[in-house]
């Protein structure tokens, strides 16, 4: 960057977006931070300023003996949050690595990206439909596994449970985090690896102390991507996990269609406050305006 | 306006228009065929049949435009967005957050032909003369109002009518007779640790507390005053034996759409829940045995019902109130009645139904030939009879009424915390 001060075009080139930001983003969330001190019966809100709401979800926290509901739902919600980056953020590692240096022709890439986007072509509904006769109790992996007698009784646990929700998260999200690895990996100067190698690191070691520290950014990126997907999410917790797993967004949710809104705006800006949070602390490991 | 007076012109385009409907154009004396109107019909999806709108349009020349979203998004829209809609069709428990508002008309009922005709249910809460349950929100509590703009419920029948009725039924617990192998009798068999991980109850909290209300009476927990008007303390209660339930691993999933408690159900993942009775059809045209069990302590009933925003004025208004009249006037209902419904004109519908269908359906009687849904799959084999028997023993045996109840924020904060145990 230049020393010189970004003169008036520069400000005009940025307006239209800024304001698109400051109508469609900024304006709402304040919005919503200033109805969450609202009071509201069952048909009307009433302008207030309380913090009787944020009170309310934290109501029995202080309680030793058995968790609140919100920290238990916050707790239930970083739990998948971890699990669903770690998975993610090894397969998308792995498969950017092998789109980026083993596939040569860009053909080929253009191709198995489409083969990746394929979860996406069908709505949630039918998705979790279609999960039902692979892990159900009749479904296709209890009777295989039941066929060649490894198990007596059909495995509960396959669907509606933890597992089956970070089963369909893994399937859904793997992409957010392939993209930007990818993107990152293919800035990587051949050079570099030739050179471990000549220098004779054995292939885990160029991995580690080449590619990785120079994937950075798009690991950054996309751990970004997935945990905010992950943290508001409540549509595929709800539908994997057999609407019996909580998560902050089903709470918010659930307040809406029921016209809490200021109890759920109270809960949304709590959500968003910690999540930039989780955001800010990413952004220190890495300076991503820097190195894009 | 009667078919001599229109111009022939006018006749024969709408004749061509209604020759796709066996009845066509002739059989309503309504003719539009300017000025096209379109009605927009804010329900849910389980109401909104392309059948009945296209042959209305045949009929009339109104177009309506189906809305479909969830029970409680209808409500949400009726008291944030009243521009949005020209027709509602809600529950009348949500009555009770809409009408409030201001954002409802009272309908006059001296230009609904058929107004002295809906069935005593809705009026008087009487089926066949016999008073039945009115815990929680029953539609006779909700059903008047004073004058077209207030915004307080008339305790004696008025002229106004807060809603027209459209479809209501009495529901109970789905089960599959061929996994369960033994006659169900009591709503309790839901937390029976017999049917541990099989059973499902529905996530729409002023629903489930209901069903959950009537497994903690025939359990014998508790009796309450009133299921639909809980105080706190009952709240506590009733969502401490979910909680015990589910934390013990009775429940396999929790239900919201439709479509899930069909799903859930075809493929035996669930061999008991709480189910709708269209859901149970749609079981059944699988191929796959489903039965929409009565049970000893009775029914949990709801009723449905078309409502005008006030924002609709001048010929839309008109239009609405032909489209109930229409409504009213038998087709729609013989069409209702044969999904399993019940419609709010009875003698209209009857005679739009052939005479062994009617006793299928309303009278509990054997059926003398196979029994085909509307859009002709087989629901019922000559022979058999309907679940639950006749209309007055249906309807009679009506324990409670799906509610909106006054700790109603209390209760959406339990039920939260039964979802996250």
């Amino acid at each position: 960057m230049s020393a010189k001060r970004p003169g008036a075009l520069a400000w005009l080139q940025a307006t239209p977006f800024a304001l698109v930001f400051l109508l469609f983003l900024v304006l709402p969330l304040v919005l919503v931070a200033a109805v969450s001190t609202w009071h509201a019966s069952d048909y009307e809100l009433i302008p207030a300023f309380s913090a009787q709401n944020y009170i309310d979800v934290f109501n029995g926290c202080a309680n030793t003996s058995e968790m609140c509901v919100t920290l238990k739902t916050y707790l239930s919600t970083f739990k998948f949050c971890f699990l669903v980056w770690a998975i993610t953020l090894v397969i998308g590692f792995m498969v950017a690595y092998f789109l980026a240096f083993h596939v040569r022709s860009v053909g080929a890439q253009t191709l198995l990206f489409i083969v990746c986007t394929v979860p996406f072509w069908t709505s949630n509904v039918i998705r979790m439909i279609s999960w039902v006769p692979l892990l159900g109790r009749n479904g296709v992996i209890n009777q295989g596994l039941q066929g060649l007698g490894l198990i007596d009784s059909p495995i509960e646990w396959l669907l509606f449970s933890n597992f089956s929700v970070v089963l369909a998260f893994v399937h859904l999200y793997t992409m957010f985090m392939i993209v930007p690895i990818f993107n990152s990996m293919m800035r990587i100067d051949r050079a570099l690896i030739e050179a471990a190698r000549d220098s004779g690191a054995s292939g885990w070691q160029t991995v580690w102390n080449v590619v990785v520290p120079l994937s950075r950014t798009g690991i950054i990126i996309g751990s970004i991507f997935v945990i905010t997907i992950v943290m508001g999410d409540f549509v595929t917790i709800g539908v994997m996990g057999g609407q019996q797993i909580a998560s902050v967004g089903k709470i918010i949710q659930v307040q809406t269609s029921y016209l809490q809104f200021p109890m759920a705006a109270a809960n949304a800006v709590i959500l968003l406050v910690i999540t930039l949070m989780m955001i800010w602390g990413l952004t220190r490991l890495v300076d991503i305006r820097k190195e894009l | 306006m009667s078919d001599t007076t229109v111009p022939k012109s006018l006749a024969r385009r709408s004749l061509i228009k209604g020759a796709a409907a066996a009845t066509g154009a002739m059989a309503f004396p309504y003719v539009r065929a300017a000025d096209p109107i379109t009605l927009r019909y804010l329900g849910t999806a389980v109401n909104q049949d392309k059948a009945i709108a296209e042959k209305f349009k045949a009929d009339t020349g109104i177009t309506i435009q189906y809305i479909p979203v969830t029970t409680d998004d209808v409500t949400k829209r009726a008291v944030t967005a009243p521009n949005s809609f020209d027709l509602i069709d809600t529950e009348y428990f949500s009555l009770k957050k809409i009408l409030p508002t201001g954002n409802l008309l009272g309908i006059d009922t001296k230009r609904i032909k058929n107004a002295d005709k809906i069935t005593t249910l809705f009026t008087k809460g009487e089926v066949a003369g016999k008073k039945v349950g009115d815990q929680g929100t029953a539609p006779k509590k909700v059903m008047y109002v004073a004058s077209p703009t207030a915004k307080e419920f008339s305790a004696t029948p008025t002229q106004f009518m807060t809603l027209i009725p459209t479809v209501y039924n009495a529901d109970t617990l789905g089960i599959r007779p061929d996994l369960i192998k033994r006659p169900i009798e009591s709503w309790k068999e839901l937390l029976n640790p017999e049917f541990k991980g099989k059973a499902a109850i529905l996530n729409i909290p002023s629903i489930g507390i209901m069903d959950a209300a009537m497994v903690v009476e025939a359990a014998g927990l508790y009796k309450y005053p009133d299921k639909g008007n809980m105080t706190k303390k009952e709240i506590d209660l009733t969502i401490k034996t979910l909680i015990e339930a589910k934390k013990a691993g009775q429940f396999r999933a929790l239900w919201k759409d439709f479509n899930e408690s069909v799903n859930l159900m075809a493929s035996g993942e669930v061999v008991i829940q709480s189910m709708w009775s269209p859901a149970v059809t749609a079981v059944r045209t699988k191929g796959i045995a489903c039965t929409f069990q009565p049970l000893k302590e009775g029914y949990r009933a709801w009723a449905a019902g078309f409502g005008v925003p006030k924002t609709v004025t001048g010929k839309k208004a008109d239009a609405v109130y032909e489209f109930i009249n229409w409504f009213l006037d038998g087709w729609a209902g013989a069409y209702l009645n044969r999904q399993g419904y019940y419609s709010a004109v009875l003698e209209t519908a009857k005679a739009k139904m052939e005479a062994y269908e009617w006793a299928y359906w309303m009278e509990g009687k054997a059926a003398t030939q196979d029994i085909k849904s509307p859009n002709g799959d087989l629901l019922a084999k000559a022979g058999s009879v309907r679940d639950g028997g006749s209309y007055e023993t249906r309807m009679g045996g009506i324990a409670c009424w799906n509610a909106i109840m006054d700790e109603n924020a209390y209760m959406v904060q339990k039920w939260n915390e039964f979802v996250a145990a």
